[in-house]
């Protein structure tokens, strides 16, 4: 069994589609790998497979000008390959987005590859002026997943909510 | 080789019910000066994103045709894109690629066009199964007003002078053109 929550993907899963999401776009990683399958077998949603992230920011604006809700799952990498399309789509034309990161890199990640981005991904996300929040907890999956996304609405601009370790990944660390 | 603007003309009239996306530069002022419309989008910047700009409007809005204008410099910015697009191939969504073979607008840079990259055979290897190249203006109008009505995904080549316009302002404000196509969508959808 893979040590990524399915419950707690399915928490989240729940979440964005009762903040209204129908599109959603996203690039595999395995934190996210629960979160595609659902969205895969979901005939209410448009899952689109992207050859990179920052495709996700124009389907989004298209999305969103076309009056549709829609979410983007990636890995703060993927984030990182993602700002000029966020710089110089959705915030210069001020279009909501609603990023949800797998915040890899941080503590207890055992990938060496992986720790760089996390360690400058909160830094990055407040250079862009992008309000955060991180979901710890199962408990607080619905309701921030909800705020995330009538903040973006009033403010028309890209919101983050980082998925975290303790959230997504079961496996205790040794 | 015919000119950008021209093939433009061709198919404007055909345009007034479609969502039209253009990317920034030449394409962008030379529609523009064809006359504005509320249902023209001009993506002034995020140069790659104009085409998944147009699957999003196109998955958003089944019903509706989405048009964009793209160009070669853009095209080879989001070569992803375009395996994105033959993945989903959105029936109601007519990609059109002018490739003059130049970073025109920033001083006439020749692209990898000009070196040999061929975009017509990255989007039929890319697994896109429509792929036009019409060599004349007359031929891109045929080919564009068959793929209006068309029910397939349909990429459109079009070689053009590498010539465009003298100023790149639209006059028009970002904000502005981005609040009114929204409203024509919302409107008309």
């Amino acid at each position: 069994m893979s040590p990524v929550s399915t419950n707690n993907s399915t928490l989240v899963y729940n979440s964005l589609k009762a903040s209204g999401v129908r599109i959603m776009s996203a690039l595999p990683e395995t934190w996210l790998v629960h979160l595609i399958r659902l969205a895969e077998n979901d005939p209410e949603v448009s899952l689109v497979r992207l050859a990179k992230e920052e495709e996700g920011v124009g389907v989004s604006m298209g999305a969103h000008l076309g009056g549709v809700k829609s979410a983007m799952l990636m890995q703060n990498h993927g984030f990182l390959a993602a700002i000029n399309g966020i710089v110089s789509g959705a915030q210069l034309y001020r279009v909501p987005l609603l990023l949800l990161i797998s915040d890899r890199g941080w503590f207890g990640e055992k990938d060496p590859w992986q720790t760089e981005g996390g360690l400058l991904t909160r830094d990055v996300l407040r250079a862009l002026r992008v309000p955060f929040e991180t979901l710890r907890t199962p408990d607080e999956v619905s309701r921030k997943v909800s705020d995330a996304m009538i903040l973006a609405y009033s403010s028309l601009r890209p919101v983050a909510l980082l998925l975290s370790r303790s959230l997504m990944w079961e496996e205790a660390s040794p | 080789m015919m000119r950008r603007v021209d093939a433009l003309e061709s198919v404007y009239p055909d345009l007034s019910e479609c969502a039209v996306i253009t990317i920034m530069g030449a394409v962008a002022v030379e529609l523009h000066s064809l006359g504005h419309q509320q249902n023209f989008f001009y993506f002034e910047h995020a140069m790659g994103l104009a085409s998944s700009m147009g699957l999003g409007v196109a998955l958003a809005q089944p019903d509706r045709k989405v048009v964009v204008f793209d160009g070669d410099g853009s095209v080879l910015m989001n070569l992803g894109g375009l395996t994105t697009l033959a993945r989903y191939k959105p029936a109601n969504l007519v990609h059109v690629i002018f490739d003059n073979e130049s970073l025109l607008s920033v001083g006439g840079f020749p692209t990898a066009t000009k070196t040999g990259s061929d975009l017509a055979g990255i989007a039929q290897a890319a697994g896109s199964t429509c792929v036009e190249t019409p060599p004349t203006v007359a031929a891109f109008a045929e080919v564009f007003k068959r793929a209006l009505t068309a029910q397939e995904h349909t990429t459109i080549i079009v070689k053009v002078e590498e010539k465009g316009p003298a100023l790149f302002d639209l006059g028009l404000s970002l904000l502005e053109n981005r609040f009114q196509f929204m409203r024509w969508l919302e409107r008309s959808a």
